[in-house]
């Protein structure tokens, strides 16, 4: 039987194992059902939705994905999570692309640039939360 | 059951809202415990990348705490403190490879496999205490309020560390048994925004504004929370979120702890309702719940 050619660029293969080994989780096994999207909180402030960044890294491209800043935008509440039919764990899915910035040893937010009023009112729980998610 | 109380950093410092009101509850209800001797910040976010275990080091240094203390179970108020404690604890069970690794690493600490049990103060006034029993301990039944109850995220997902069932309605559960009447909200179970407040408060704004959007049609008179995260969200920073938004309107917030705090009579003092901001004293003020004179 002739044998059907990856869809995969061989470049980006590296890409897909390594957000699988990250995340614990098969992208392909998304069907681009959409329900993700339809229940994420965040969805709007991202480039595009978390069902289309899903397609992307089936194909292994992350750059897409980091520019729509979906990792960055993901809340993790997890509501995609209870909801996809597939059983993907969407949140691992972004905190793997989320981490492939922050290894670079690239912050997400610059902490010297909060507002001096936020820093006096907002509780540790916000600034542990924001720190931990969002620089390297 | 031996009983460990896990404060974590936010309910020492800026929420003691949440805290003190917390732990009078449970001495008036007449449950045992003893407060960590020694404790350190959880992390606040479970670690969700599956090579990344140096973040579990801090969950699991408390339970480590708590087995060294003889509790063979640990209570934590803040839901942020419990999903990031009990996702550890869960790992540790489940993930032989990587118990070893963190034991190993942890070399100087005693082996933890998972031993110690992790409740939210919720479930243990439901397992514990028990409804009934806790309607009957009430002096000042909260009659006439109508409460929306907030779940956020973490207290209900994932599914693995849930509280509560999607019917069960632990919070609607608790909030009858203090004689005030559980609001049907909408975004009961919504996340409020979370750390997206201060890395991108624009966001963060437009989704709290969702959640008090919800408050506001569901005709309660207050919204609860059980995390300071949530608190600063949706309390704290709510004049700004209603400002900014039309057709919104201000609800004042409670700790749901601060509500059982009054319920069961205790020294509105302890409630510290002064961190809530006025409106908070002057609703329950108004509804006879509490005396002037503490405002
Ligand atoms: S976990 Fe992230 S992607 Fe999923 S619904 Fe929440 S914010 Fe959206
Ligand atoms: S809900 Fe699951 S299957 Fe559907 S698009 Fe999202 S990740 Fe894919
Ligand atoms: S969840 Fe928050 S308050 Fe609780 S210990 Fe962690 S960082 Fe501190
Ligand atoms: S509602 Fe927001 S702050 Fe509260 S637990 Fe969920 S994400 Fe966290």
């Amino acid at each position: 039987m002739a044998s059907i050619p990856s869809p995969i660029h061989p470049e980006n293969l590296k890409a897909v194992n390594k957000i699988a080994e990250l995340s614990g989780q098969n992208v392909h096994e998304c069907m681009q059902c959409g329900t993700c999207s339809a229940v994420c909180p965040m969805v709007e402030s991202m480039g595009f939705t978390t069902r289309m960044g899903i397609h992307y890294l089936q194909f292994g491209e992350i750059e897409p994905v980091i520019k729509a800043q979906i990792g960055e935008y993901c809340a993790s509440c997890h509501t995609c999570v209870v909801r996809c039919p597939r059983g993907i764990d969407v949140p691992k899915v972004f905190e793997a692309v989320r981490q492939l910035v922050l290894r670079t040893n690239t912050d997400l937010i610059k902490p010297q640039e909060i507002p001096k009023d936020t820093m006096a009112e907002a509780p540790q729980i916000a600034f542990v939360s924001t720190f931990r998610k969002l620089t390297s | 059951m031996k009983l460990g109380y896990y404060p974590g950093c936010t309910l020492k410092t800026k929420a003691a809202n949440l805290e003190k009101a917390a732990m009078a509850s449970l001495d008036h209800l007449g449950v045992e415990y003893k407060e960590l001797s020694r404790w350190n910040c959880c992390g606040a976010v479970f670690s969700l990348t599956d090579d990344d275990l140096i973040h579990q080091v801090a969950p699991v240094r408390n339970l480590i705490r708590a087995a060294q203390e003889d509790c063979d179970t640990i209570v934590t108020i803040c839901s942020q403190c419990y999903n990031t404690l009990a996702r550890a604890n869960k790992l540790v069970r489940d993930d032989e490879e990587k118990r070893d690794t963190l034991n190993r690493f942890m070399d100087e600490e005693p082996d933890y496999a998972g031993e110690v049990e992790v409740v939210h103060y919720l479930s243990l006034l439901r397992d514990q205490v028990g409804w009934e029993k806790l309607r009957e301990a009430v002096t000042n039944p909260l009659d006439g309020l109508k409460v929306a109850p907030f779940y956020g995220c973490t207290l209900v997902r994932p599914e693995e560390v849930a509280i509560d069932g999607v019917d069960q309605e632990i919070l609607e559960g608790f909030i009858a048994a203090l004689g005030a009447e559980p609001a049907t909200f909408s975004a009961a179970r919504e996340c409020c925004g979370s750390y997206q407040m201060i890395a991108h408060p624009e966001e963060g704004m437009n989704r709290a504004a969702k959640v008090i959007g919800a408050a506001n049609r569901s005709e309660a008179d207050a919204l609860i929370l059980s995390c300071p995260m949530c608190e600063y969200n949706l309390g704290t920073r709510q004049g700004d979120v209603v400002a900014a938004h039309d057709g919104l309107s201000r609800v004042p917030t409670y700790y749901f702890t601060q509500l059982l705090g009054v319920a069961l009579g205790l020294d509105s003092e302890l409630c510290r309702l002064d961190l809530n901001g006025p409106a908070a004293q002057e609703l329950l003020v108004d509804k006879k719940f509490i005396a002037a004179a503490t405002v």
